[in-house]
């Protein structure tokens, strides 16, 4: 198996097929991720967005077709845990640990998988709590805090693992209006600082301030991408202009 | 006829020493059988070959009588081998191996009750199956099955009667004993209900507060 040696690509996706049992879910997706790239994936529900996503981290298996990581083909050999723990992943529901605080929500991929000491596990996850302005909930359990607050834990929680690649699946669609802003503006931060970010969302202000490309998924494949401007402004995919009609 | 409560009273030394080796054997089958079930429990539903030899050992014990099962191990096996098994042991084994299969359904149902988001949270974290287990799903398991494993211990209690059956002195032997004494039947099996109420009463009691400490505190 050969590789793209395109050193920007950290992701490339190469004819990704995806079925469960006779549903065809990914039909052929070819596509890349360049380091330090904000790609945004909108797209009618059910039309593959998340199965993509868990392709790239490999919680979903492809049927075929290649993900390409740093350069390297994932194969039955690849050490999945390794991969996974530089691409951290963002869930609509949060999935925060419930028994366990919010520190150690943050500190525990740290010190049992990155194996790092407590101190510096316990420092970073402090860091990185006062980037999500939640310095003052530290010891709280996640469920003493608001969706928003959750969702902010969720992102230090993958971020503590210092991904080189971080995947949102609709990271704010299960929050309560005012508290998407708060989510947006640390995952806008992220963006701004140069983590490469997969987002799927429908957020489509997130898009036009930090998005670098935008694509329209559509049953299972890749109907459209562009820049954010000229997708949204422009789009040339009579399946985009209606899907773009309706959720506008 | 009237209710002797002296006789009450005079049997207690003897059933108290009964009561003590029916709260030992059923001690000792809660602490083996957390650590079968937990074990039986995860192969159970694991995808590796070792969940039939879950599922056998699981059905096999809850579809026979406890009693068969210790008939068995008491008289069955030794026979077989050639060599004998104390009672006592044989009790403890038998109760260990009922009370296993049953703390194993409590934990399969326990672990499939818990959100499938928190096993991809692990994962995505890049953590193996066996940390995961350890620091996200059986913590919460555990949590979560307090109550039905209460009640098993309390069935598990009332059960190690049957160890009766193979001269064990435990507490309803005594309360035979005293009664081919005695002759007050409804005196003797009084006093014995009365104290397997106050162990079960005070079991039900340390689960619910047990339950209710376990909502907060944890640490990594
Ligand atoms: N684990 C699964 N088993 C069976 N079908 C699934 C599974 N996950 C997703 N699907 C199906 O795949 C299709 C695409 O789902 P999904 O990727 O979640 O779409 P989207 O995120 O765009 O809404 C849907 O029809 C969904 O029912
Ligand atoms: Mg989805």
């Amino acid at each position: 198996m050969t590789t793209n040696n395109n050193n920007s690509n950290i992701i490339q996706v190469v004819d990704l097929y995806k079925n469960f049992g006779k549903l065809e879910v990914l039909k052929g997706i070819t596509t890349e991720i360049k380091v330090g790239e904000v790609v945004v994936v909108i797209g009618p529900s059910g039309s593959g967005k998340s199965t993509f996503l868990r392709c790239l981290n490999y919680l979903e298996t492809p049927t075929s077709g290649d993900i390409i990581f740093n350069g390297e083909v994932i194969n039955p050999k690849t050490n999945l845990n390794k991969l996974r723990q530089d691409m951290g992943m963002v869930f609509q529901r949060f999935n925060l640990f419930p028994h366990k605080k919010v520190i150690d929500n943050i500190t525990l991929g740290p010190l049992k998988v990155r194996k790092q000491s407590k101190e510096e596990a316990t420092e970073q996850a402090l860091n990185l709590l006062e980037k999500v302005g939640l310095s003052d909930k530290a010891n709280s359990y996640p469920d003493q805090l608001s969706g928003g607050q959750q969702q902010r834990v969720a992102i230090a929680r993958a971020l503590a693992m210092r991904p080189k690649v971080m995947l949102f699946d609709e990271p704010t669609s299960a929050l309560d209006p005012e508290m998407i802003g708060e989510v947006l503006e640390v995952m806008k931060e992220l963006a701004r600082e140069g983590m490469t970010m997969v987002v799927v969302t429908h957020e489509m202000g997130f898009a036009k301030e930090v998005g670098d490309r935008v694509i329209f998924m559509d049953d299972g494949k890749i109907a459209e991408q562009n820049s954010p401007e000229e997708l949204f402004s422009n789009p040339q995919n009579p399946r985009t202009r209606s899907f773009l009609s309706k959720i506008i | 006829m009237d209710f002797r409560w002296d006789l009450v009273w005079e049997s207690m030394p003897l059933l108290l020493e009964g009561a003590w080796l029916t709260v030992k054997l059923t001690a000792i089958a809660v602490f083996f059988g957390i650590i079968i079930g937990t074990i039986m429990g995860m192969l159970r539903i694991t995808r590796t070959p070792f969940r039939y030899l879950a599922a056998v050992y699981i059905d096999f014990t809850r579809g026979t009588p406890l009693l068969v099962q210790i008939f068995i191990i008491f008289y069955g096996i030794p026979a077989i081998i050639n060599t004998s098994l104390p009672a006592y042991l044989s009790a403890v084994i038998a109760l260990s191996f009922n009370s296993g299969a049953y703390v194993a359904e409590i934990v399969r149902a326990g672990i499939q009750s818990i959100d499938k988001g928190q096993v991809e949270a692990a994962q995505s974290l890049g953590m193996t199956y066996t940390q995961t287990m350890k620091y996200i799903i059986l913590p919460q398991t555990f949590r979560r099955i307090v109550p039905p494993l209460g009640n098993e211990f309390i069935a598990l209690l009332k059960d190690s009667s049957l160890v009766s059956a193979i001269a064990l002195e435990e507490l309803v032997r005594k309360g035979n004993i005293i009664m081919t004494r005695t002759f007050r039947p409804f005196e003797v099996w009084f006093a014995v209900a009365l104290i397997y109420l106050i162990m079960t009463f005070t079991i039900s009691r340390l689960v619910a507060l047990a339950e209710k400490n376990l909502r907060v505190g944890d640490s990594a």
